[in-house]
């Protein structure tokens, strides 16, 4: 009697069953909370509590926690390594998720359907686990390659969508922690590893749902199917590290978004967003551009002015929210210089805004802590050249550990004042 | 409390739980209300579950099991009548480079298919690379899946000799 796919007879292959499940949960838990921590971090870098610094929506009851946390200058690779980690780690879940989900599947038709009330809660709860791993996962994988076919916000849904998916999770870990424990104990934890493709049967636990109950010869043995999800988890990691670390390795990157190089010139690197798409032309980046100072004092400054103040050159990333970044060396103006010429108080923000009109991340603002690092710049070239026009000609914003984005372009004004 | 349980079905402690996570849950959905676009999300996110679930799940079992049908057949027609060395499929050194191309393909299609317009405003880069790279990487690992089977099924024969 053959049944359909939405049936629990129809799924037979003996590799099924709580052993397998708890491995692949015991490989993807680590994954999903360096995931979700990363995630975390860089939404305290992005410093929301600034003005226009928040993406959509309030932080809500979490505002406090935001407040509290400063977002530090001093480590400068800190916030590349966070997002490197992020993509790097959900990239490297997300085969062995999948591989879970297969692993589970005859429990979606269990019978009886609903049990009890605790059961029916427990089914509510994995409608949102199942749901909120494959939204925050999809979104953020569709994120990286600029790609949305959706209508709403992708920052604040993946992010408020973590929280389901978080919380459903807690609840499962809570409800099948003896599950795990039960499926190690009676197989061993590796012990089902070494069996070769004709000592591949059936787990004993017949109780669990996700056993077969006319399970079919086995095809592939636990070890081989162990080998090839975990392969291609690192496979995956290869990949999105190579474009995190830049450098030769980021051709390891071959269909990582930023897995590409631009050529050998000093401007010739990663662009996050081109002049064209920002709409700032050379008429608004040519002779008649000036910067707007202001704090205590006003001033205006015209590109020249700027190159005749004491100059200063750190090498320093640039890391964006998608995982990639890219080294280079900036010159320009410290942002110091600049606070003390316009008479700015030590605990003054900075408000940041480019010459372009509108969009996302036209303006940003900057902590105490981020505008007095020595090393943050209101850079003017890079690797001993003008900045090109996609790199933020005239000049732009490039400091410590800040998020890419908040890396201003084609800065037109600058204005400290209190938070 | 064993009245409790007989009602509910489990722990009072398993209800608190329940509880907690939901409301979680549901303040999340509440700022994402917020934000004005609650309907389209609760689609993306229900959907997901759908299109994984009811289609994506079934669609490559059946998919697989028709590889398997299929590969059965042929090797019995190859072999006519003489048992396959042992532990070595064919069937695994297809479906294994098939489902890991299969995975590239569902995590980078928006690149490779180009249909990632704002990429190109973004990184000032086309999109063309990508259809190639992935074919290349397809082609490489069936290739090295080919060259795999070539090396067990050889090790295999060497250890276990057809009689006869």
């Amino acid at each position: 009697m053959s049944s359909g796919p939405f049936d629990r007879d129809f799924w037979r292959s003996p590799l099924r069953g709580p052993w397998l499940a708890s491995l692949l949960s015991a490989a993807l838990l680590p994954l999903i909370v360096i995931t979700a921590l990363t995630g975390f971090l860089s939404h305290v870098a992005y410093e929301t509590e600034l003005p226009g610094n928040a993406i959509g929506g309030s932080d809500g009851i979490l505002a406090p926690v935001y407040r509290a946390l400063d977002w530090p200058a001093g480590w400068a690779w800190l916030y590349a390594v966070n997002q490197g980690v992020h993509i790097v780690a959900g990239f490297a879940a997300a085969p062995i998720l999948l591989a879970k989900l297969w692993a589970v599947i005859p429990k979606l038709w269990e019978r009886p359907a609903v049990r009890s009330v605790a059961h029916a809660l427990e089914r509510l709860s994995l409608a949102l686990l199942v749901g909120g791993a494959l939204f925050v996962f999809v979104t953020g994988v569709f994120n990286i390659q600029i790609y949305y076919p959706w209508n709403f916000s992708f920052v604040p849904s993946h992010y408020w969508a973590s929280f389901v998916f978080l919380g459903a999770l807690a609840f499962h870990i809570a409800l099948k922690l003896g599950v795990m424990r039960r499926a190690f104990r009676e197989n061993g934890v590796v012990a089902p590893l070494r069996q070769d493709l004709a000592h591949t049967t059936a787990e004993a636990s017949a109780a669990s749902e996700s056993v077969p109950t006319d399970p079919k010869p086995a095809t592939i043995s636990r070890r081989g199917f162990v080998t090839v999800v975990g392969g291609t988890s690192l496979g995956l990691t290869v990949m999105m590290a190579g474009q995190s670390i830049g450098g030769p390795l980021r051709n390891l990157g071959v269909l990582a978004p930023r897995g590409r190089n631009y050529g050998s010139g000093p401007n010739d690197f990663q662009i996050n967003k081109t002049a064209v798409s920002a709409g700032v032309t050379t008429t608004d980046t040519g002779p008649s551009w000036t910067l707007e100072l202001a704090g205590a004092r006003e001033e205006t400054l015209t590109r020249d002015q700027l190159l005749v103040m004491k100059q200063s050159t750190h090498d320093l990333p640039i890391a964006c929210v998608e995982g990639w970044s890219t080294t280079q060396s900036w010159s320009g103006v410290p942002l110091r210089d600049l606070a003390r010429l316009a008479g700015a108080r030590p605990d003054d923000i900075l408000l940041v805004e480019s010459l372009q009109e509108s969009g996302s991340f036209r303006d940003a603002a900057l902590t105490p802590a981020q505008i007095s690092d020595p090393r943050s710049l209101l850079a003017l070239k890079v690797n001993g050249v003008d900045l090109s026009l996609d790199h933020g000609f005239p000049a732009r914003i490039i400091v410590p550990a800040l998020p890419g984005v908040h890396n201003t372009k084609w800065v037109a004004s600058m204005t400290f004042r209190s938070a | 409390m064993a009245g409790f349980a007989r009602l509910y079905g489990a722990g009072p402690l398993h209800l608190l739980s329940a509880l907690a996570s939901f409301a979680v849950a549901g303040y999340a959905a509440l700022r994402i209300r917020d934000l004005g676009a609650a309907g389209n999300v609760a689609v993306w996110f229900f959907g997901a579950i759908v299109m994984h679930d009811l289609l994506l799940l079934p669609l490559y079992s059946l998919v697989e099991r028709v590889a398997a049908r299929l590969a059965r057949a042929s090797s019995r027609l190859a072999r006519a009548g003489s048992p396959p060395p042992p532990g070595v499929l064919a069937l695994n050194h297809v479906r294994v480079p098939a489902m890991i191309s299969g995975l590239l393909f569902l995590l980078f299609f928006p690149s490779i298919l180009g249909r990632n317009e704002g990429y190109v405003g973004a990184s000032g880069l086309e999109t063309d690379v990508y259809l190639s790279r992935w074919l290349a990487l397809t082609g490489a690992l069936f290739v090295l899946s080919g060259v795999l089977f070539a090396i067990r099924r050889g090790r295999s024969r060497a250890a276990y000799p057809r009689s006869g």
